[in-house]
């Protein structure tokens, strides 16, 4: 197996991604997940896709692996005398093992494919598969492996074909904490040991620590449409600690991206056409999850100001996770993203303190102020005499501003909230909204 | 790694062909087995290509001792129409799924010739296949088989499709993503998830198929009658001569058939194919079949398989070598084309519209069509009145046993053995009780149409209700929930969406079977019940083709009809709101 010289400045670059836009939907028009991203992936990097889910970074990776052909824009493989035939291979979230396959057979699929003898396929796939650490267990079934080892042959079904870039879209977020750590430790060994036929790794990826443990060069993505918002080296020698302050400090700097590039954002959707604002976008976050986090940032040791970092860590979320919950608490007025801290309003601490009954009164009172969409469905209650409306209007609505998936997952949220406010329910049978719940 | 732990790929079995061990005791069981199969397919497949007189030189004889070789030759038809549909299938679904233009006209087509009415087709295409082999056995046979084949190939066909348009979406990437060349990715990919689907699919449509061999090999074409040898023709002649003793010989015939073939080829074919189950994790109960694990301890036997692996990797060795990925095109489709596309489906649907219109309007009278219509709805109310009684007294008796696993475990094999079990050969019975008590056809008749398809609502419920979680029916003691509440909140909406899957194939069959249950015959006895059913075998009867086509149409009308407005409808209800996962 060919060993690099990882050391020395990445120069040469190895994929270039230019102006690229991508669209869900059929052209023309359709919803932009993509917009006008510019990347240089070089020789010898790990560089991470951050961002959250609805960035379009999946679909940046796929564009790349060549499995989207992107509506606008070009992704181009550079020759070079180190890399005359640049080719890339990727490792799936979900493993995407054939079950049916053994081992050895799933690693020799795509040797096959490139009509290699068996022979060689053999020996490759041995080789690879004893690399990854799987010696032992050629003949077995994916089925009869765990989280980690199937991701394990996963990766060695992707290095086996020699790539020089090594595509990854969130290889470990399926698998457990302690899975997890093992199998990126194991990963960045080699890496740094040369051992892997690759010259560069792109690894996408919700976690941010995962991103400054791995990676030379982070991209951060913003969300709806996906744009490359920060880009950000990391100049911490390897192999890097999490406790180190340089590692802690980086951490705290990107969430504090995250959240600034979010904030911008926030009052663009919101408000620039009188009207606009039932078209917000909810994410779905449940009542019970925000009472969580408003208790969590309340108690001790963060006593109402908490650094995301830190909350990420205590509570055990990750980015996709925790964003959309920060920001509700921020939609509602019950906290505010100051840099990289949460910190509650007095009303949120009011909140922590209060029964069942008055948290939902003073829940129900936020939603009615800030959350435009439940204003108007509570308003259009009011008015009819039945105090009854199809949802499908309020559906209707929606799907004028957002695609038919925002609408759907917009409108749940805003039934979830509105039924814990108790300021309207929703009758799945008849598919309306009413204001006699049963008292 | 030691080498000889992994047999060199290119030529396993060539080199387990060079350590050639001594044939062991699976061995010899496995080639006695095989080789009296084999002897016994030449003797059935000489008696299907002889010229056509021999039919008449050796005409069907109620003699018991002719009777196995009459199963043989039934059994050869069954089987050359499960490999017609099984290469239909792969042929026409692969294509539907794979090409937008192609699944256009695929799909539609399946799904219509899923609720026609297949007895009605006989007519037509008997005269083309012995055209096709004038003066031979060969054409009738064909004909038998294609009978038996129209039973079969669609729904097939549509599971297939169905599979194929489920393939995970991480496993296509990396198909595309190491560029397999299409026949490749179709023998790693879309072959091996959609098969256990596919076999599934296959055991019920041979059961299916049972229930048309006895319609098949007894052919009329006009004025003339061709007799095949076989179990159905048999039977349709023990019938005419009202032998009571020869319907018995041919009903235990057929049992023992359907366990030999349930035995040595399904079971088989099962545990195989449990390989290929999707799942990641593994799963608790296995299938088993005692000639499987035969077959597999055998040594020589894979010899056997060599030449099939042999043609596979040919073909994948003849395509050419492709290093890059190609983009698809996605988006760059002439548009024009597309256009013309379109505009050529509509032309041809409107023609095949327009010129079956002429031909019912120019050969009958609006009066025939609102009698066709008015029929219709007699046997509609029938279809309706037996799925309600059916299903009243299965469900209960289903859950019953569904919620006991080991009475499950015996009772569910017999329940798909009756399905398998061409009803047909029951109505004799039902003509002598109702002759002999002097009943109305027009209600005692209706039964024998649910005879053979009510089991299907018994198999799903028992299925349904062993699938109920053990905590829901802890919750439902604890709390003492029994009587009407028990079914009304815990029985009901758990079985429901399985229920509806069997009352929804139980209801298609159902109708297909009204064309021979309105219409019985017991020697001189000839009983007709009012309905569509009695109205397309009358017609069939008198070759009024006007009428048949007529027949046909209204009823497949009803038929989609019925499924898109009640049952579609209620399963996704039961899909959205009851679904346990």
């Amino acid at each position: 197996m060919a060993t690099q010289a990882i050391t020395g400045a990445p120069t040469l670059p190895l994929i270039e991604v230019t102006g690229l836009n991508h669209y869900y939907g059929p052209p023309p028009g359709g919803h932009l997940v993509l917009e006008d991203v510019d990347l240089t992936l070089y020789q010898n990097e790990v560089v991470g896709l951050l961002g959250r889910s609805g960035s379009g970074k999946s679909t940046l990776l796929r564009s790349i692996a060549g499995l989207i052909r992107p509506r606008e824009g070009e992704v181009k493989r550079i020759e070079s005398e180190d890399c005359p035939n640049p080719s890339v291979a990727m490792v799936f979230q979900t493993f995407a093992l054939f079950p049916w396959l053994t081992v050895q057979e799933n690693v020799e699929l795509g040797l096959e494919a490139q009509k290699v003898p068996a022979n060689e396929r053999r020996t490759r796939a041995l080789a690879a598969i004893d690399l990854i650490g799987l010696d032992g267990f050629e003949n077995a079934y994916p089925k009869e492996l765990s989280g980690g080892m199937r991701q394990r042959v996963g990766l060695a079904r992707a290095l086996v074909v020699n790539p020089s870039l090594l595509l990854m879209d969130e290889p470990f977020s399926a698998l457990d904490v302690l899975t997890a750590e093992t199998l990126r430790t194991d990963l960045l060994d080699l890496w740094s040991e040369g051992r892997m036929p690759i010259k560069s790794i792109l690894i996408v990826t919700h976690n941010i620590e995962e991103a400054v443990q791995m990676c030379d060069r982070i991209l951060v993505f913003s969300s709806n449409p996906g744009r490359v918002v920060a880009e950000i080296k990391v100049d911490i020698p390897r192999p890097r600690d999490r406790l180190d302050p340089p590692f802690r400090a980086l951490v705290d700097d990107i969430y504090a991206r995250m959240t600034a590039k979010q904030a911008s954002s926030q009052p663009a959707r919101d408000g620039v056409f009188p009207g606009t604002g039932i078209a917000m976008v909810l994410p779905h976050v449940s009542t019970n999850t925000l009472a969580g986090l408003i208790e969590e940032v309340d108690g001790t040791p963060f006593n109402g100001k908490a650094s995301m970092a830190d909350l990420a860590d205590s509570l055990n979320l990750e980015v996709d996770d925790l964003f959309p919950m920060a920001e509700t608490l921020q939609l509602l007025r019950f906290a505010e993203l100051r840099g990289a801290e949460l910190v509650l309003t007095p009303s949120a601490r009011r909140y922590a303190s209060a029964e069942v009954d008055a948290r939902k009164a003073m829940f129900g009172e936020a939603l009615l102020a800030h959350v435009p969409l439940a204003q108007h469905i509570r308003r259009i209650l009011d008015e009819r005499a039945t105090h009854k409306a199809p949802a499908r209007r309020f559906r209707d609505e929606l799907e004028d501003h957002m695609s038919e998936d925002f609408a759907e997952e917009t409108l749940k949220t805003v039934t979830n909230w509105g039924r814990y406010a108790e300021i309207f329910t929703y009758h799945e049978d008849h598919d309306q909204f009413s204001l006699d719940d049963p008292q | 790694m030691s080498p000889d732990k992994h047999p060199i790929a290119i030529l396993p079995s060539f080199s387990r062909m060079l350590r050639l061990t001594r044939p062991n005791r699976e061995d010899a069981i496995a080639f006695i087995i095989l080789t009296g199969l084999a002897v016994l397919i030449f003797r059935a497949a000489e008696g299907a290509v002889a010229p056509l007189s021999t039919l008449h030189l050796e005409p069907v004889t109620l003699g018991p001792a002719h009777l196995p070789y009459y199963a043989l030759r039934t059994v050869l038809r069954m089987f050359a129409a499960l490999f017609a549909s099984t290469l239909f299938t792969l042929v026409f679904a692969t294509l539907a799924a794979r090409s937008k233009h192609a699944g256009q006209i695929i799909v539609p087509a399946l799904d219509i010739l899923q609720s026609v009415p297949i007895l009605g087709f006989l007519t037509f295409t008997v005269t083309f296949f012995m055209n096709l082999f004038p003066g031979n056995v060969l054409g009738v046979e064909l004909a038998s088989v294609f009978a038996i084949f129209t039973s079969q190939a669609w729904n097939m066909a549509f599971s297939f499709y169905q599979s194929l348009r489920g393939l995970p979406d991480d496993l296509e990437e990396v198909c595309e993503g190491f560029a397999l060349s299409p026949v490749r990715r179709f023998l790693r990919l879309d072959l091996p998830f959609a098969t256990p689907a596919l076999v599934w699919n296959a055991m019920m449509s041979m059961s299916g198929g049972w229930f048309f061999v006895v319609a098949s090999e007894a052919i009329t074409v006009g004025n003339t009658t061709v007799t095949l040898p076989g179990i159905g023709s048999y039977l349709a002649l023990a019938i005419q001569h009202q032998d009571f003793r020869s319907v018995g010989w041919a009903v235990g015939m057929m049992a023992l058939v359907i366990l030999a073939y349930d035995q040595m080829f399904f079971r088989p074919i099962v545990a195989w194919a449990d390989r290929f189950r999707f799942e990641q994790t593994a799963s608790t109960e296995r299938p088993e079949s005692w000639f499987y694990d035969l077959l597999r301890r055998t040594r020589t036997l894979p010899l056997l398989l060599v030449p099939f692996s042999a043609i596979g990797r040919l073909l994948l060795a003849m395509e050419p070598t492709r290093h890059e990925h190609q983009r698809s095109e996605e988006g760059s489709v002439n548009p024009w084309f597309e256009r013309l596309w379109q505009a050529m489906v509509w032309i041809g649907v409107a023609a095949a519209l327009s010129w079956t219109t002429h031909y019912v309007l120019t050969s009958l009278s609006p009066r025939d069509i609102g009698m066709a219509i008015g029929l219709a709805m007699v046997t509609l109310v029938r279809v309706i009145v037996l799925i309600v009684l059916a299903s009243v007294i299965w469900v209960p008796l289903g859950v019953m046993i569904g919620l006991r696993p080991r009475l499950a475990e015996r009772v569910q094999p017999i329940a798909q053995f009756l399905a398998a079990f061409p009803a047909n050969v029951l109505f004799p019975f039902a003509v002598i009780a109702i002759v002999r008590w002097d009943l109305l056809p027009d209600i005692w008749l209706s039964p024998l149409m649910i005879l053979g398809t009510q089991w299907y609502i018994l198999f799903n419920v028992i299925a349904g209700a062993s699938a109920i979680p053990n905590d829901l029916r802890e919750v439902a003691g604890m709390y003492d929930v029994k009587g009407w509440q028990w079914w009304r909140q815990v029985a009901l909406p758990a079985i429901f969406p399985y229920y509806i899957t069997g009352a929804l194939t139980a209801s298609g069959g159902s109708w297909n079977a009204s064309i021979v249950a309105e219409v019985v015959t017991w020697g001189s006895h000839h009983l007709e019940a009012h309905g569509l059913g009695a109205y397309i075998a009358d017609a069939t009867t008198a070759g009024n083709y006007p009428q048949v086509a007529l027949g046909i149409g209204v009823m497949s009308l009803f038929v989609l009809g019925f499924n898109r407005m009640v049952w579609r409808p209620l399963y996704a209800f039961g899909e959205r709101r009851l679904r346990l996962s």
